[in-house]
């Protein structure tokens, strides 16, 4: 084996091991702990498991291409919001009240569009203005859920329309809705990052601005792309899991931009930009579902599930700090 | 005669309160290698940013061949066959080779593919005109500086290049590096192709170009041919006044040893090495980047810790732990990168002076800001620090009264041992010889001086003694009076010579 080859190779499937690790220790560990019979690792559960992982996963896939990119969007749990209010709202606007059911692609499509255009808006921001992505989004975050709460102050934003929960409880081939759409987003955004030249910009851009510059990328309209593709998938997300739900509270989507970002940290993207899978995302993304589901089967309450993923988000990147330090030859700090 | 290639006629460009180039005209033949020097601030970044498109002069005009061209961004500088090798190299680390190489160019199949099989026989087949030893898969990060530069220059090969410009490609190369670098340039110049080649090393310009255009506050001070002239001369076009080249050989009587090192080793980096420094001495370190030099002065400092061997200080041995450690000792280090790791860039003169004692000079829980004036004027007057007061930021300094303050802020902590890590890497000529007589001033002052650093003419002008190393070890070491160029070349090349301690 090459020098270094056991670290790299161990640095590509840790997240993979990490997961079958959580697998064993939650089913040794409901054995004994968990008040329901069913084995942790119970095929239903897996598959609910999926279903469950796709609002954080979809956009989560969003989030891989703009760190890849170099920068970060922390907006993406207040566009969710707003685009589900879209969703929900628009669907009862008496100007489509003649559609029947095809208000749904209506309301489908304007959800999106809105997503789309706050993503771009954050984008625009960050190309024009040259001001850090961090500093943007976060401005971003706080202005659209102002939005949020002007349209309904504190009140829940509901609408049920039972065509659409059908289709969105429906399985096929034994996996929900909700899975497929985020099988097919994370297929989309790695033939994206993996296959296509502005996929490969984007790793270029995020490892080098400079470089990029040189060899004539336009870097300010690629990141707007990417912005906006987040933006849609922020909203695409939001349009798989409140037409289930149907109803729409304020302060829906609050701390998703963090639980996403551990994700794909997790998944080894840096945060530096420049690197990272979206496999290894898809990966984060289920690693972090199967600690929060096997914690809840353990018996553990929520808080205990934040303090315990915010302590393994710290020792996998110390980890993986290690596995880079070539040797001996870093400088003491 | 053929038409020049590339011709800028009265190029102006200003910047908000400063007029950053005034009136540059001069042309580059087809194969013909024309040198651009000046100081830094000449104006040769603005000139290459205005040919790269980057920026947009104010008025003149650039015309290529006999066509008047207007460079509206990067991309159609380089479709107009302008090509630039980048002092800082501009290449993705993560990225593959042939990616770097084709760089914002990828070739593409339907719905933005990238077309990789393409890519790869494109790029192998430029890397195989360069006969490089690397392949076109190969992560860019995972390659030599000197191999990440064939990168650099491949992308250039792969539009139909009319003038490559080279800013300062020699930097980070080691000799034998830069023979296959200037290969590939004379290659290049056979094929008509016109060079800018901008470097601050004399020894390459003579040995290279044809022409030298020489710049000073942006504005063109002429173009001389390089067989016609010599370096006392383009010096002068390039600072305006004469400049004292001459080897140092200012003797005085060398005090006790300071600092011995026997054996130290430190893993794969440097192996056994032995030498010792007397006060008022003056030890050049001589070797290829990647030697071991660097991280030897690292060890000194207590930045690393040594795998074996001993450190004595006055005939006593020590173990040095960490940097305080190292201070208290008496031993400080100019690092080589002054910028990122000498100097606190956004704080002031005074500030940068006294870090690393602040902590001593307390008046009650305050800083005392008198006392930090007073050293700070001590030592602005003894080493002739440039600047309008204390309160200038060190960003705002020229190299060299960087580089000044850097040094001020470690013989005001008293040592006995200096060591310079390339004491003038990016120093325009003039500060250069004034930081060059300021080591030797010090050294008369009875400190022990370790000069590191890579270039040849530098050691040869600093040192008593010289410490040539290759691949972690000590070759050979010499005195001023029997080293010679060539001795010195064939021991850090590791040929010939065994080890001397």
């Amino acid at each position: 084996m090459q020098p270094g080859a056991l670290s790299k190779a161990l640095k590509n499937g840790a997240i993979w091991g990490f997961i079958v690790l959580e697998l064993i220790f939650f089913s040794v560990a409901g054995e004994f702990l968990s008040l329901s019979d069913k084995a942790f690792m119970d095929f239903e559960n897996m598959l609910l498991l999926l279903k469950q992982s796709a609002p954080i996963g979809i956009i989560a896939m969003g989030m891989t291409i703009v760190m890849v990119n170099g920068n970060i969007d922390l907006s993406v749990g207040a566009t969710f919001a707003i685009a589900a209010i879209v969703l929900l709202d628009s669907m009862t606007w008496p100007i489509f009240a003649g559609l029947g059911d095809w208000v749904i692609p209506v309301a489908w499509l304007l959800a999106l569009t809105v997503g789309t255009l706050l993503g771009a808006l954050n984008g625009l921001i960050v190309w024009k203005t040259g001001v850090d992505a961090f500093i943007v989004t976060l401005g971003s975050m706080l202005g659209y859920r102002g939005i949020v709460f002007m349209f309904n102050g504190e009140n829940p934003t509901s609408h049920l329309n039972w065509t659409l929960v059908d289709f969105a409880e429906a399985q096929f081939l034994g996996l929900h809705t909700a899975t497929w759409f985020l099988l097919a987003v994370t297929l989309a955004i790695w033939f994206l990052m993996a296959r296509t030249v502005h996929g490969r910009n984007a790793y270029a851009i995020g490892d080098n601005r400079d470089a990029a510059v040189n060899a004539g990328i336009r870097v300010g309209p690629h990141m707007m792309v990417n912005f906006a593709i987040i933006g849609f998938l922020a909203a695409l997300s939001a349009v798989v899991f409140y037409s289930e739900s149907g109803s729409v509270n304020p302060n829906d989507g609050q701390l998703y931009e963090l639980w996403v970002i551990t994700a794909v940290v997790l998944g080894g993207t840096k945060i530096t930009g420049g690197a990272g899978s979206v496999i290894g995302t898809f990966g984060g993304v289920i690693a972090i579902q199967l600690l929060r589901k096997g914690l809840g089967h353990i018996g553990a309450d929520t808080s205990t599930v934040n303090l315990v993923i915010g302590l393994i988000l710290i020792a996998v990147l110390f980890l993986d700090r290690q596995l880079n330090v070539k040797g001996k030859e870093e400088l003491k700090v | 005669m053929s038409d020049p290639v590339l011709r800028l006629e009265n190029i102006v460009k200003t910047f908000p309160g400063v007029r950053a180039l005034d009136g540059v005209s001069f042309s580059v033949m087809p194969g013909e290698v024309h040198a651009l020097m000046g100081e830094n601030g000449a104006g040769k970044s603005t000139l290459m940013k205005v040919l790269g498109g980057i920026h947009q002069p104010d008025s003149g005009h650039i015309y290529m061949g006999n066509h008047k061209a207007v460079m509206a961004g990067p991309l159609e500088a380089k479709a107009k066959g302008i090509v630039f090798i980048h002092q800082e190299l501009s290449l993705a680390e993560e990225l593959s080779v042939a990616e770097n190489i084709y760089l914002g160019e990828l070739p593409r199949k339907s719905f933005g593919r990238v077309d990789w099989p393409r890519l790869a026989a494109n790029a192998n087949a430029i890397l195989k005109k360069l006969n490089v030893g690397f392949d076109a898969k190969a992560r860019v990060g995972d390659l030599s500086i000197a191999n990440q530069q064939m990168v650099e220059i491949a992308r250039a090969l792969t539009v139909d290049a009319k003038a490559v410009i080279f800013d300062e490609p020699t930097a980070s190369l080691t000799d034998a590096e830069k023979v296959v670098l200037f290969d590939v340039i004379a290659d290049l110049q056979r094929e008509g192709v016109g060079i800018i080649y901008i470097s601050h090393r004399m020894e390459e310009i003579f040995k290279i170009t044809d022409r030298i255009t020489v710049l000073r506050d942006g504005q063109y001070q002429g173009t001389v041919e390089t067989a016609n002239t010599n370096e006392e001369a383009v010096t002068q076009m390039m600072i305006g006044r004469k400049l004292d080249l001459s080897r140092n050989a200012a003797h005085h009587e060398l005090g006790d040893v300071a600092l011995e090192v026997r054996g130290l080793s430190c893993g794969k980096l440097f192996h056994d090495v032995s030498f010792e420094v007397r006060r008022g001495e003056v030890l050049g370190f001589y070797g290829l980047v990647g030697a071991g030099r660097t991280e030897i002065a690292e060890t000194l400092f207590g930045l690393r810790d040594p795998s074996a061997g001993q450190i004595l200080l006055d005939g006593r041995e020590v173990r040095i732990t960490s940097p305080v450690e190292a201070i208290n000792m008496g031993i400080s280090l100019v690092p080589e990168d002054r910028k990122g790791q000498g100097l606190v860039l956004g704080m002031n003169c005074r500030d940068n002076m006294t870090l690393p004692q602040v902590d001593d000079l307390k008046a009650g829980p305050f800083v005392a800001e008198g006392a930090e004036i007073a050293i700070f004027d001590q030592y602005r007057d003894r080493l002739d620090i440039r600047t309008p007061g204390w309160r200038q930021q060190v960003g705002n300094l020229s190299g060299g009264n960087q580089q000044k303050i850097v040094i001020g802020k470690w013989l005001s902590m008293h040592p006995n041992v200096l060591i310079v890590d390339e004491p003038t890497r990016g120093i325009d000529v003039g500060s250069k010889s004034e930081i060059h007589k300021l080591l030797r001033e010090l050294a008369a002052q009875g400190y022990a001086v370790i000069v590191i650093s890579s270039e040849m003419p530098e050691v040869l002008h600093v040192s008593d003694r010289i410490a040539a190393m290759y691949s972690g070890r000590i070759m050979r070491s010499f005195t001023a009076e029997e080293v010679t160029e060539d001795s010195l070349i064939q021991a850090i090349s590791g040929l010939g010579g065994e080890q001397v301690a």
